[in-house]
């Protein structure tokens, strides 16, 4: 064990035998490591937002043709820090009649919950929160906690606009999670395993060329959950001022905030581990430290898309988002679900009988659901091209154009 | 006095008091929210007996779905904000009368149970536990019949809900 190739399992060793040689017994030893691990998850997610949410404003700017934060450190790299402080700083405000422990409690729940996330993502072959052996039910568990704080951040506000956001919110988060854990369930099929890490060791052929509908799928579902720009229509500024946070100021907002941004860079983060590969690249299984970069590298490439998809989007009505959901990726995700159980089975059946080399059936296997993705895929938009809606139907008589008025004579003469 | 014996001690209390909290809240949403506060209880309690699938399938089921549902159908209720009325209704003394008999019922059954005065046995093959339970559900001389069963009671449940809030074609 190398302090270079390795160091977080060294440093953890280190302290381990350290505690075990002032005669603490080896379960205490264990569970003061995982508290420490788990301060230094939570600590570092944080720090991240305050890089990203820089990163995300400077990408907002250059895509509008604005310079985008410039005057805190080079780049305006350190703008967050103010604001930081600025947030701190602020007044809380409860409304009258607000139920006041709901109210307090729904930032930190909402919050937390996407924190809680990052217990199971691994960052390297082995540094790893917790390999629970159900790590993508658990991620399933923590986003329902999630939708439970924004519905109590709605209720407890006493606000109308508050209360319609909430109720925005759960129809789309909970519409949107059918997909996701169905769209979910097929890398478990195909790495034969619920545990993150283990799915990650499995993913010698990255599950996005084996499956690329699901990781569409999970990308847009995973999207439609964090609540932003395309599917923003729980904060609506223009019908709904901010829709559940209406009511909240200083910091508590500033949960709201930092949770929406963690949100965002954290589904990027699952999409990398569980259908790019997460830590896997050159050399990554003998400097594990390695893997570290290239799961950010990879995470930071989705969290591109997903700020471009943000940005570049108008927002959906309410009826688009849950016909999108409901008649479009639902059936598809149980398609792919069912076609992808069935022909991973019968590969599995067939393949002794063909005279092929062992170290290339991942890449067969691959082919063949590559294969039958692009088949789901052809007939998907076949299905959508005889259904879809004759032109625009025209209810009405078109309404004459404003013309200005005629000057009157005084001007022209 | 183990670790686990304090976690489970502090866990059972917390657990209790929610669960009594439920009943006598006088706010629908705060039940509500205590019953969200048991249920997490009873998910710790599968993670001490070492079965981390079930706690996992109850906060997805009891939490994410259950008790959203639970808070979502009293935030559609009128004066959800007000505290007023009376918590019990004239059947009260029958609900506590069958509440009596089922407690009654399982201190009966439980009272020569031998499993409180010995140890539990370490559980073997912890990572295939998993797939022994999902063969378990479809293997013909198990549990293929009950789980069935539970499939088309939920396909039932599923049309019927669809042909209530279906739209009526005059």
């Amino acid at each position: 064990m190398n302090f270079f190739s390795d160091p977080i399992t060294f440093i953890a060793n280190w302290l381990g035998n350290l505690l075990l040689g002032w005669g603490v017994t080896q379960p205490v030893v264990t569970v003061i490591l995982k508290f420490i691990g788990a301060g230094l998850v939570g600590t570092f997610g944080f720090s991240l937002v305050i890089f990203t949410i820089w990163l995300e404003r400077k990408l907002y700017g250059r895509i509008q043709d604005r310079l985008g934060p410039n005057r805190v450190g080079p780049w305006g790299i350190f703008q967050t820090f103010p604001d930081m402080i600025k947030i701190f700083t602020k007044e809380y405000i409860t409304p009258v009649g607000a139920d006041k422990v709901v109210y307090n409690l729904a930032p930190i729940l909402s919050v937390s919950a996407v924190l809680l996330t990052w217990a199971v993502i691994p960052f390297a072959q082995t540094i790893v929160g917790t390999d629970v052996n159900v790590g993508v039910l658990y991620l399933v568990a923590i986003g329902g906690i999630g939708a439970l704080g924004i519905i109590l951040a709605g209720y407890s506000s006493n606000n109308k606009y508050s209360l319609l956001g909430a109720f925005r919110a759960v129809a789309q988060i909970v519409s949107y999670e059918v997909p996701m854990v169905l769209a979910l369930l097929v890398p478990v099929l195909l790495g034969r395993s619920m545990g993150v890490n283990s799915l990650v060791n499995a993913q010698s052929v990255w599950f996005v060329i084996m499956s690329p509908i699901a990781a569409f799928i999970f990308f847009t579902s995973s999207m439609a959950e964090t609540g932003r720009a395309p599917f923003d229509l729980l904060e609506a500024e223009s019908e709904l001022v901010a829709g559940y946070q209406t009511e909240y100021s200083g910091l508590k907002f500033g949960m709201f905030y930092v949770g929406e941004f963690l949100h965002a860079f954290t589904i990027s983060a699952l999409t990398a581990t569980l259908f790019l590969g997460g830590w896997r690249g050159p050399w990554a299984e003998q400097i594990p430290i390695l893997g570290t970069a290239w799961f950010f590298i990879k995470a930071f490439i989705v969290y591109f898309v997903v700020v471009l998809i943000r940005i570049s989007m108008p927002r959906l009505r309410i009826d688009q988002m849950l016909n999108f959901n409901w008649k479009f990726l639902t059936p598809l995700a149980l398609v792919l679900l069912i076609v992808t159980a069935v022909v991973d089975k019968v590969f599995y059946i067939i393949i002794p009988g063909f005279n092929i080399l062992n170290s290339i059936i991942p890449w067969v296997r691959a082919g063949v659901h590559l294969l039958v993705n692009v088949i789901i895929v052809l007939i998907t938009v076949q299905i959508l091209k005889t259904h879809r809606i004759k032109g625009v139907q025209v209810v009405g008589k078109p309404r004459p154009v404003a013309v200005a008025p005629e000057p009157p004579a005084s001007v022209i003469s | 006095m183990t670790a686990e014996q304090l976690i489970f001690i502090i866990v059972a209390a917390v657990t209790l008091v929610a669960g009594i909290s439920v009943v006598t809240s006088r706010n629908l949403i705060h039940s509500a929210l205590w019953l969200i506060l048991t249920l997490f209880g009873v998910a710790i309690f599968y993670v001490l007996l070492d079965a981390g699938f079930f706690a996992v399938i109850q906060v997805i089921i009891y939490i994410g779905a259950i008790a959203i549902l639970f808070i979502f159908a009293a935030m559609l209720t009128r004066r959800v904000m007000q505290d007023t009325g009376p918590q019990t209704n004239p059947n009260w003394w029958l609900g506590g009368l069958i509440a009596l008999l089922l407690f009654a019922g399982i201190v009966f059954i439980l009272i020569n149970w031998q499993g409180f005065s010995s140890l539990a046995p370490k559980l073997t093959n912890p990572s295939g536990r998993i797939i022994q339970l999902g063969l378990a559900l479809v293997s013909p001389d198990q549990y293929v019949l009950p789980f069935e069963l539970a499939s088309v009671l939920l396909v039932a449940g599923m049309i019927g809900a669809i042909f209530v809030a279906g739209e009526k074609k005059q």
